[in-house]
């Protein structure tokens, strides 16, 4: 027996030896460096990265919306109305304002901002758009408000009785507004209006079953929004193969542009 | 506690399986995937409410409508009118370009003052009112000395208010220096006109011909308005018509023809002759159009049997003689034949006699006045104001001839231009206004412009853009685009009926720049006396909208004007000669072919220059839409190619892609070759509205190619006194 193969034999036979202690004292150091990095990532992805990813920005100038709804005959439609080609006209233009704010009402500053700044010099206000989607997102609010008779607050929630507008979170990297996401980070929602992302238009269409079968449908975009939905939710339908011979569902191209 | 490598990677490997725990690894994918897909760079239209402008597009002699569409005040994309009588929803590249030509770099600004030498680009930026008084000044100082004929004007376009407004403004201040560019128009109108006694611009039926045989006509390269010929083309394959393209070179629309005769290049008239002959000695014409007992009829005949036989033109042309008689009886008996001529875009007015020949044989197939043929359409030309009266000044300098040399009434000779000036004859050019042309860069034989610009004391470029005659002016005045003013487009080029254009503004001007008609009056104006007096409007707009008369609430409607009514000249038979039949006696006149420049000794080879859809005119550079279509054995970096048939570069000894010196009796040029079947071998070739040289902002094609016009120079016509140049010869050496 070689003098190392003793020495092996001795360690094997002691757990209370120096040595075993120092593995003992090694592995302690790496479960603690482990739960550390655990640890460390947790808030750092939880914490932190949130706070990195979104900047913060005030709008020009805060909207009170509860006012402005109390005061018009339509709702939401008073103002953010549909062209006569079925465009949606989203945020109002200036013209829509100066019929009542050609002067400053009332005393408060953002009041003051709004017509001194931008209807006196004709500028049409910069708006930070919480719901704007990316430019290569296509999305009709006639199909959806006209057609398919959706309240705003379904995908827009209560704003329409804010006071003050919310600051907006602007994502770094893709530019839009942290509402597209949601305010969970990790994407957890509660209510319909929580997030805007391509899985809940796709959930909403699948739960309401919005045009069950394809030949229901009358119009291309629903039509093919159900081919979407069938691709995202496979097991929907059942009834129905799309043209392409490889997917055998249809074009992506009806709400990606 | 020891920290070592071991700690480190299990820290590593915990933060890992932590971070799979956030959501930071799926956030991030997601928004890179989100980012990635809409590049920040890329620019997106502003949403907002879509509009449509309905208007005219100017950008060539076309006139055709446009639908212009908006966001907001945004001009976001050019379509052709559905409907329209010209283009009926077709464009071509050019006009789809447009949006780049209202938004590019390369408008010009504000009034420019030179302040460093001639074409250093070295601007002042001044004030309209500067501007104008400085040009006023000038013009004041010509008519004190009782020399406003020192004044030339070089406009782009010869139609319309804008150019009415023009001749009046120069009548009245006192020269009679207007000239305007020639095309294969007015050679086409002035050889149709000796036949029928009716001159103006020529309608082509192209939509109802079923056999079209093209003397060298770029049908598919821009010939007439491209939305409208290239509709009529695809209309004739449909319907089973024919297309035989007579052209030295294969060319997009040989290519597209049903067959291709590559004849000697300039012996097209001696084809159209010959194919004559053939038509007359077989009796295959249409009697009933031909007045067949003037003394000219026999002397055409006589001609024909002469000179024109089968046997001789085959030896001009280099086609065997049973093609030539198979020709002609073919294109006889088709059921609606037309034959058309004007080389490539038709930008050259070319040879009267091929013009002639070509229209003989019109004649003698009864196409003239007929449906699927060819006729005079009346130009609109009658504005409805009175006489300018002149005072002593302008009345005694009127009279004193143009430099030109152009008598009045007949096409003006702008290839006269550069000689006139460089000898001073008949008298000095003073003071230079350019009106929406570039003719320093588009004239041909670019050396002789030069020289003539360097004698030409003052010179004021009216633009919207920098280019080469704006930068090698003293004053720039920028104009509003198509896209930004009001005018009308009197005729289209090349349709069949009388035609007005409304062009509309789409967008609100873009730079601090005029109307063109606005900064006439406002010269006016500021000149007084009799000048001011010959002018009763305010402003443009106001003179536009009395000058249509009845025909503005039309053009307000409908944004064109078309003649209902109109029935071709010579449909009932009827045309303005003595005997009320077709005249031959102009055909049968000597008019021999204009030859080409160059001793054929030491330039063994013909160099043609030829147009591409995918290259504008003269007075447009090309916009990045359209000059990024370039193939690259046109244009490769910064160097032009010469196509060059391969036993004829086997001979010269070089390859496809060498460099080689392309030199003619006019200048010379490095390019590259490239290798085409497609060419005669006694041929070469190299694409026009290459070679911009600009600086500065005007950058696109800046640098890029060479100019033809820089290789070839004007020819006379000895009869109609227009530029017949179509080539010049060449030689071909390897460096």
């Amino acid at each position: 027996m070689s003098t190392d193969e003793s020495k092996a034999h001795e360690v094997a036979g002691s757990s209370h030896s120096p040595e075993s202690e120092a593995k003992n004292g090694v592995a302690g150091t790496v479960i603690l460096f482990f739960i550390l990095g655990l640890a460390a990532s947790l808030v750092v992805g939880w914490i932190v990265f949130p706070k990195l990813l979104y900047s913060q920005k005030n709008q020009p100038f805060s909207f009170n919306h509860a006012i402005h709804l109390d005061q018009v005959d339509d709702g939401c439609a008073s103002c953010h109305s549909f062209r006569d080609d079925g465009t949606f006209t989203g945020i109002p233009k200036l013209d829509s304002c100066v019929g009542c704010h050609e002067d400053v009402q009332g005393d408060t500053e953002d009041e003051k901002i709004f017509v001194e700044q931008y209807v006196q010099k004709q500028r049409e206000v910069p708006w930070l758009v919480y719901a704007k989607q990316p430019p290569c997102v296509f999305f009709s609010h006639a199909a959806h408000v006209k057609m398919g008779k959706m309240d705003c607050v379904t995908c827009h929630g209560h704003i329409g009785t804010s006071t003050h507008s919310r600051v907006y979170e602007q994502n770094r990297i893709t530019g839009l507004s942290r509402d597209i996401w949601g305010k969970s980070i990790a994407g957890f929602k509660e209510n319909s209006w929580d997030r805007m992302k391509m899985d809940d238009c796709a959930q909403c269409h699948a739960v309401n079953q919005v045009g069950v079968r394809r030949g229901d449908l009358k119009d291309p975009v629903s039509s093919h929004f159900l081919e979407t939905v069938q691709m995202l939710f496979p097991t929907s339908y059942n009834d129905y193969k799309g043209t392409s011979v490889q997917t055998e569902k249809d074009g992506c191209f009806v709400c990606h542009k | 506690m020891k920290i070592d490598r071991r700690s480190f990677l299990s820290f590593v490997i915990g933060g890992a399986a932590g971070t799979a725990l956030t959501p930071l690894p799926w956030k991030l994918t997601d928004d890179l995937s989100i980012w990635s897909q809409n590049w920040p760079w890329t620019p997106v239209p502003e949403g907002g409410e879509v509009t449509y402008v309905n208007s005219t597009c100017t950008l060539c002699p076309g006139g055709c409508g446009i639908t212009v569409r908006k966001v907001e005040e945004r001009v976001v994309k050019i379509e052709g009118m559905a409907g329209h009588p010209v283009n009926d929803g077709g464009i071509c590249p050019l006009g789809l370009a447009g949006p780049q030509l209202l938004y590019g770099p390369y408008r010009v600004r504000t009034p420019l003052k030179r302040v460093g030498q001639r074409g250093q680009h070295q601007w002042a930026p001044i004030s309209w009112e500067a501007a104008l008084d400085e040009v006023t000044g000038k013009l004041t100082e010509l008519r004190t000395k009782n020399e406003p004929q020192g004044l030339a004007c070089i406009t782009g376009d010869g139609r319309g208010t804008v150019y009415h407004l023009l001749a009046r403004f120069l009548t009245a201040y006192g020269t009679p220096n207007l000239i305007s560019a020639a095309s294969a128009a007015d050679t086409q109108g002035q050889a149709l006109g000796r036949l029928t006694g009716i001159e103006g611009p020529v309608g082509h039926d192209l939509e109802n011909s079923t056999y079209v045989l093209s003397f060298g006509a770029g049908l598919l390269e821009g010939w007439g308005t491209p939305a409208r010929v290239f509709k009529a083309n695809s209309a004739r394959v449909d319907h089973g018509g024919k297309l035989i393209q007579v052209e030295a070179r294969l060319s997009n629309t040989a290519a597209k023809a049903d067959k291709w005769l590559p004849i000697t290049p300039g012996s097209e008239a001696d084809l159209a002759l010959g194919l004559a002959a053939v038509i007359v000695s077989e009796s295959l014409y249409k009697t009933d159009l031909i007045d067949d007992q003037n003394n000219g009829w026999d002397a055409f005949k006589a001609m024909l049997a002469e000179t024109y036989n089968p046997e001789k033109v085959s030896g001009r042309t280099g086609l065997d003689k049973s093609i030539i008689v198979a020709l002609a009886r073919e294109f006889a008996k088709a059921e609606k034949p037309l034959a058309v001529c004007g080389r490539g875009r038709g930008q050259t007015p070319g040879s009267l006699a091929e013009a002639l020949a070509v229209a003989s044989l019109n004649a003698l197939v009864g196409s003239i006045g007929r449906a699927g043929g060819l006729w005079t359409v009346a130009p609109e030309t009658d504005t409805g104001w009175p006489e300018v009266e002149t005072d002593a000044v302008a009345t005694t300098a009127m009279a004193k001839g143009r430099i030109d040399g152009a008598a009045a009434q007949s096409p003006d000779r702008l290839h006269r231009f550069a000689p006139a000036v460089i000898e001073a004859k008949p008298y000095p050019l003073q003071m230079l206004l350019v009106v929406e042309a570039n003719p320093y860069y588009g004239l041909a034989d670019s050396q002789s412009v030069k020289t003539a610009w360097e004698k030409i004391p003052y010179i004021v470029s009216m633009s919207s853009f920098m280019d080469e005659t704006a930068q090698n002016a003293d004053l720039v005045l920028p104009l509003h685009t198509y896209l930004e003013r009001y005018e009308d487009v009197a005729g289209s080029a090349g349709f069949t009926r009388p035609y007005i254009g409304l062009v509309r503004p789409a967008a609100k001007p873009q730079c601090d720049s005029l109307h063109p008609g606005d900064v006439i009056l406002k010269l006016a104006k500021a000149l007084g006396d009799s000048v001011a007096a010959a002018f009763a409007w305010d402003d443009y707009d106001t003179c536009l909208e009395e000058t249509l008369g009845d025909k503005w609430q039309v053009l307000k409607e409908q944004g064109y004007w078309v003649d209902e009514n109109f029935q071709p000249p010579g449909s009932d038979g009827a045309f303005k000669t003595a005997s009320g039949r077709l005249d031959f006696a102009a055909v049968a006149a000597k008019n021999e072919p204009v030859a080409l420049q160059g001793e054929e000794g030491a330039f063994p080879l013909v160099l043609i220059p030829y147009d591409s859809m995918r290259l504008a005119g003269n007075a447009i550079e090309s916009p990045p839409f359209l000059a990024k279509t370039v193939e690259n054995t046109v244009l490769k970096g910064h160097e032009s190619f010469v196509e060059i048939n391969p036993k004829t570069a086997q001979k010269l000894g070089v390859g496809e892609g060498a460099r080689a010196e392309l030199a003619t009796p006019r200048g010379k040029a490095v390019v590259r070759v490239h290798l085409y079947d497609g060419i005669r071998p006694d041929v070469v070739a190299i694409a026009r509205n290459l070679g911009h040289t600009g600086n500065g902002q005007y950058k696109f094609l800046a640098g890029k190619g060479v100019n033809a016009n820089t290789l070839i120079a004007p020819v006379e016509d000895p009869v109609s006194g227009l530029d017949a140049a179509w080539g010049i010869r060449a030689k071909i050496s390897r460096i």
